[in-house]
């Protein structure tokens, strides 16, 4: 055992050359290989998924922002439509008051009209009835000849000849 | 919950039983081997068990056969090892007055595992000493236990690991299953806890080497703790971790770099006095960093080894003595036995992190750049 048996060296050296030749070609590189591959493809994975994470955030603010515009736009717009209403409301109004005053004025106007034109009209029958009461009267009253002899005198009597 | 809980507890009585079962087992093997006509002797048994053989020792008489292949003046010489260990005889020295048994086949003898040629007769000549003076062959290229050892651990990391990369190549980037997930986070704790904080940016381009020599001395580690395998002491064999502490070295050869050559041959901002201590101890030290890798490697192993081999001589020891005094004893050291496993099955993971932790870092020394 702790003699030296120089067969045992040179069968031993051959052996170990073999080994370290064989393995060294091929086994070594190709698991060594396989296991730095993998060791690669793993952080790939990693950063791509720590990627994704950090998109996915980017995403989620991104879309709580772009919430936040609409909220804050729908809200513009409503305040905008509610001033509008307001507005055309008002303006609503104003016109028809407007138009009201425009219509009362009008229809003012042609009462006094259609009042001056019925007062026309009744007096122009007023007179007409008078005319055609006095005339009955007078057919009555002048249907003898006396009374027409009377009335003469009279009317001759109230005529003042100046 | 209920069910994982169940199966947990299912695995822990399954390893108990199985643990026990084979310290048992162990005992009965070193019985039938060890235990000798003159007595029980656990140094023997344990060196014997820890050493390396010609055969792979199964159980009782059986046994696997390994090849032995010798360089001799003339070529090549290639046989069984059966021949040798069936062969078996025995020499009472007169003169040193030692008994040694050999084993002897064609025109060569084997001696605690060494082969050397025969004599004229086919057998052994000691000198004056006792100690075996045949004449040892140029190289004994044989399959021995641990380089069969060593074999079995590449079929296993090869198994492992192209099964791993078809994995990969079928399920590409997508999440690991089966082998793969077993062995893909122990190439990231060496990629992310050794490679990188030891060399950092160059880390990458010494993952291969790093990644081949952990789990070399991994698998080896854990084979060594495999009972039936003849007791396979790979990563307890200096032969053995003096080659992967080499190839640290040699790499450290080359890659380092300037900046690392004259931190040792000349170190800025040091006075002349202190250069001349500080060099001589910086070039022993690129020596001494791999001796110190093999040593701990190989001193840690077989360590563990020798724990539990220890164990199971305290029960022969005692049980020569009587046999209720074995079965006493054989529990307890059992017990410790089981204890040590698990220790070992830590350390054998330990000490391969170890190595390529320190590999890591004196790599890391010779490609830092300087920093100013």
């Amino acid at each position: 055992m702790l003699s030296v048996s120089f067969g045992t060296v040179i069968w031993t050296t051959i052996a170990f050359l073999v080994v370290v030749l064989v393995l060294g070609k091929f086994a070594w590189p190709s698991i060594l290989k396989s296991i730095k591959e993998r060791e690669e493809s793993i952080e790939d994975a990693l950063r791509a998924a720590e990627k994704a994470k950090e998109q996915l955030q980017d995403l989620k603010e991104g879309n709580e922002k772009l919430l936040a515009e609409a909220r804050q736009e729908r809200d513009i717009m409503l305040k905008e439509a509610r001033e509008v209403k307001e507005s055309i409301i008002a303006e609503a109004k104003d016109r028809a008051i407007l138009e009201a005053d425009k219509v009362m004025a009008a229809s003012r106007e042609s009462i006094r009209n259609e009042k001056a034109a019925a007062i026309a009209e009744i007096k122009t029958q007023v007179a007409e009835l008078s005319v055609l009461v006095a005339e009955k009267i007078l057919k009555a009253e002048l249907s003898s000849n006396d009374q027409q002899n009377a009335f003469v005198e009279e009317a001759m009597n109230n005529a003042k000849l100046n | 919950m209920e069910f994982k809980s169940n199966k947990n507890k299912l695995l822990v009585k399954k390893s108990a039983i199985l643990l026990i079962g084979f310290l048992a087992l162990n005992s009965v093997k070193a019985s039938s081997s060890e235990a000798q006509e003159d007595g029980f002797k656990a140094g023997e048994m344990i060196m014997h068990h820890i050493s390396d053989a010609h055969e792979i020792h199964i159980i009782g008489d059986f046994a696997i056969y390994l090849p032995v292949i010798l360089k001799t003046e003339e070529g090549f010489d290639v046989f069984s090892s059966s021949h040798l260990y069936h062969n078996e005889r025995h020499l009472s020295d007169t003169a040193s007055g030692k008994s040694i048994h050999y084993y002897a086949y064609e025109d060569y003898i084997m001696v605690h595992e060494h082969i050397y040629y025969a004599d004229e007769n086919g057998g052994i000549v000691l000198d004056d000493n006792g100690e075996v003076a045949n004449q040892g062959v140029v190289l004994d290229l044989s399959i021995t236990k641990n380089v069969a050892g060593l074999f079995f651990t590449i079929i296993i990391m090869f198994f492992i690991f192209f099964t791993v990369v078809k994995g990969y190549k079928k399920r590409g980037i997508g999440a690991p299953k089966g082998m793969q997930s077993f062995i893909e986070p122990l190439i990231l704790f060496i990629r992310d806890e050794v490679a990188r904080p030891s060399i950092g940016k160059q880390a990458d381009r010494f993952m291969p080497f790093l990644l081949t020599i952990f789990f070399f001395i991994w698998i080896s580690n854990l084979l060594g703790l495999i009972p039936f395998l003849g007791g396979l002491n790979i990563t307890g064999t200096l032969s053995i971790t003096m080659v992967l502490a080499a190839f640290v070295f040699i790499t450290i050869l080359f890659r380092g770099n300037k900046h690392y050559w004259m931190h040792i041959l000349w170190p800025p901002d040091v006075p002349a006095g202190i250069k001349l201590i500080l060099v001589p101890i910086e070039i022993a030290g690129i020596f001494i960093k791999p001796l110190v890798l093999m040593v701990r490697l190989t001193a840690n192993i077989t360590a563990g080894h020798i724990i539990i081999l220890s164990f199971v001589s305290l029960i022969f020891i005692f049980g020569q003595q009587s046999a209720a005094a074995g079965y006493g004893i054989g529990v307890g050291a059992t017990l410790f036995m089981i204890f040590m496993n698990f220790i070992e099955l830590l350390v054998a993971f330990l000490q391969a992190y170890v190595f390529t932790l320190l590999a890591a870092i004196y790599f890391g020394a010779a490609v830092e750049e300087p920093h100013h």
